[in-house]
């Protein structure tokens, strides 16, 4: 943008996707936040009317809303340190020569592909069922007794199942910010008399800095919102045990009924993602200087 | 201290072989170039005494010891590479200590020894700033002082002043050449540019796929080249080949003159021919000449000299500078 007349050009140019995105955002973003001050169920219809903070006051002072809170958080971050870790170690394993490379490569992203409801849908009754599960075949055949994970560890599972679909994602991005590390500079610190381990911790691991802060922001932003993994395996349960903010909104606006209260849940939903955004943003700033 | 010995390396790469058999003795101290074209295996046999390429058969012997299996780190050699091969993330200090770090010394011995460095490569000043706010020289620099402040036996550089403008290769070309009188220890400089390595050697190996062509000082190469290959390779502007009668006459299949080894003249000579295109630099003059059998020539005259485009022009070789080569190209 040399010249003030191409900016005031610019400017012009990208109004309409601008004006249209705005529109996009703020419409569901008002109505919501009409309906949370309103007292609306669908059980009584007819009689809505404004209710102050009272949706509000419900929703914060619910048992379930912390329960729902510390949920949604330790999904979140359960599922990044596993992506994470497991995507670096994974990038590390596929980076180096080996037979069938690109056949290794497309099955270690296949997992992607799989639309969530259908994987855990397949992990509840291939993998985690207690009576037919692949887990709890192998804790018989070593005689061990089955574990029940969706009844035992229901949040530990729905973020296994959750892990095990991010997964390729991070490795993906991790292998290819891998790829573009200068070979001589690890010549270089191989002369220096570096080990494999020094080379991890001095060369790769800064190397890889950014690409660790790209995975974790975009899976944070999806993370924040996972919903069809835990209604098809738990159901949210047993009691609050797997309920993130997002499935307790749900059940508040369509087992409940009540759009008010569901309402006030989006805008504290909202509120949340914007204080996590901030302290992404933050992070990636400092990566990329 | 530093010296290093080949014996019978080979190198190939599947099918490929890149070198086909080396016997080289590099001496303690000494400021060895290796040149050729590209492709012609400088930097294999570079990476092979460092130890980041495995020899495919042969010795690698440094300060009498046999190195040949010996991982890079135990070699006590160090390498600047043509990329810098700098760690982004980290300072110029963080940079020329790591060595240091990776070999467990002591802090305080780190920053002496990063100091003294920085001392001698004028980087004091930029010692917390990253590569990346660096220009091209200082970068090099920097590459230099990772590799000295680890006193190597020797020191490795692969083209290292390749990616710089050409003013300030020359003034690199002067600063490295310093940096090896003030530490006298050897080192192993690989290099396509024939300028440099007539500039900066002790000793020229002339390499020609895989293959040493001749070893030894700048102006034994420049004086008795062993072959053609060699003839044409040293020098700048390169040596001029005539074929066929004028051979002839002197027994041989073909005759090389530097284009400094003629006389020139406007009235009378041994070949005769026409001025295409005339470069007067002041200092030199170079005339490309079509002589009259259709051969082109570049010659080279001290000084001004005055003739233009399409001018008649006579050369004639100086005694004793003509070299005199058989069908192979070998020199007779």
């Amino acid at each position: 943008m040399a010249t003030r007349h191409q900016k005031t050009l610019a400017r012009l140019m990208v109004a309409p996707s601008v004006l249209l995105l705005l529109g996009w955002m703020i419409v569901p973003l008002a109505m919501t936040l009409w309906f949370s001050f309103q007292s609306y169920n669908l059980l009584s219809p007819g009689m809505e009317q404004f209710i102050g903070w009272t949706n509000y006051k419900y929703f914060l002072s619910d048992p379930a809303f912390w329960t729902a809170m510390r949920n949604t958080l330790l999904l979140v971050g359960g599922v990044l340190v596993i992506t994470v870790g497991g995507g670096i170690l994974l990038a590390l394993l596929l980076d180096q020569p080996m037979f069938g490379q690109g056949i290794v490569r497309i099955l270690v992203i296949a997992p992607f592909f799989i639309m969530p409801t259908v994987s855990a849908l397949v992990w509840k009754n291939m993998f985690m069922n207690p009576v037919n599960g692949l887990f709890a075949w192998i804790a018989k055949a070593i005689g061990a007794q089955p574990i029940d994970f969706l009844a035992q560890y229901p949040l530990l599972s729905v973020v296994l199942i959750v892990a095990w679909q991010w997964l390729p994602f991070a490795t993906l991005i991790l292998l290819t910010a891998l790829q573009s590390l200068d070979s001589e500079q690890m010549e270089a610190a191989e002369m220096d008399g570096a080990g494999a381990f020094a080379k991890f911790t001095h060369l790769i691991l800064p190397h890889l800095s950014r690409a660790i802060t790209v995975v974790i922001l975009i899976e944070t932003i999806f993370l924040l919102s996972v919903f069809a993994e835990i209604l098809v395996t738990t159901n949210g349960g047993p009691g609050y045990a797997s309920t993130n903010l997002t499935y307790l909104v749900y059940s508040q606006a369509l087992l409940q009924y009540d759009v008010g209260g569901a309402s006030a849940g989006g805008i504290v939903a909202v509120i949340l993602a914007n204080i996590v955004a901030v302290f992404l943003m933050r992070m990636i700033g400092k990566t990329l200087e | 201290m530093g010296s290093i010995t080949l014996q019978q390396v080979r190198k190939s790469f599947g099918d490929v072989e890149v070198i086909p058999g080396v016997d080289l003795e590099i001496n303690d101290g000494e400021f060895v170039v290796f040149v050729g074209p590209s492709g012609c295996g400088k930097s294999t046999l570079l990476r092979l005494i460092a130890g980041l390429e495995d020899v495919t058969s042969g010795r690698v012997v440094i300060d009498g010891q046999d190195m040949t299996q010996a991982p890079p780190s135990r070699r006590k050699l160090a390498m600047v590479f043509q990329s810098y091969a700098l760690y982004p993330h980290m300072s110029v200090r963080k940079n020329i200590a790591f060595p240091l770090k990776m070999a467990g010394m002591a802090a305080d011995e780190q920053e002496r020894r990063v100091q003294h460095a920085a001392g001698i490569l004028n980087l004091t000043d930029y010692l917390d700033r990253r590569p990346g706010q660096l220009s091209g020289g200082q970068r090099q620099r920097v590459a230099i002082g990772r590799a000295i402040v680890r006193e190597p036996s020797a020191f490795l550089f692969d083209e290292p002043l390749s990616n710089l403008d050409a003013a300030l290769r020359v003034n690199m070309r002067v600063e490295i050449s310093e940096l090896h009188k003030k530490l006298a220890t050897t080192m192993v400089y690989v290099t396509h540019d024939q300028v440099e390595a007539m500039t900066m050697a002790d000793k020229i190996v002339v390499l020609r796929a895989g293959r040493v062509e001749q070893v030894g000082s700048p102006l034994e190469l420049y004086r008795s080249p062993a072959n053609r290959f060699v003839a044409g390779f040293i020098g700048s502007p390169n040596m001029n080949f005539i074929e066929g009668e004028a051979a002839a006459a002197m027994g041989a299949h073909a005759i090389g003159v530097r284009p400094e080894h003629f006389a020139m003249s406007t009235t009378g000579g041994q070949f005769a021919g026409t001025v295409g295109v005339a470069e007067h630099l002041g200092s030199d003059t170079f005339l490309h000449i079509e002589l009259d059998g259709g051969i082109p020539i570049v010659a080279r005259a001290a000084g001004e000299f005055p003739v233009g485009h399409g001018d008649r022009i006579w050369l004639t070789p100086q005694d004793g500078r003509v070299y005199r080569f058989d069908q192979q190209g070998l020199a007779l």
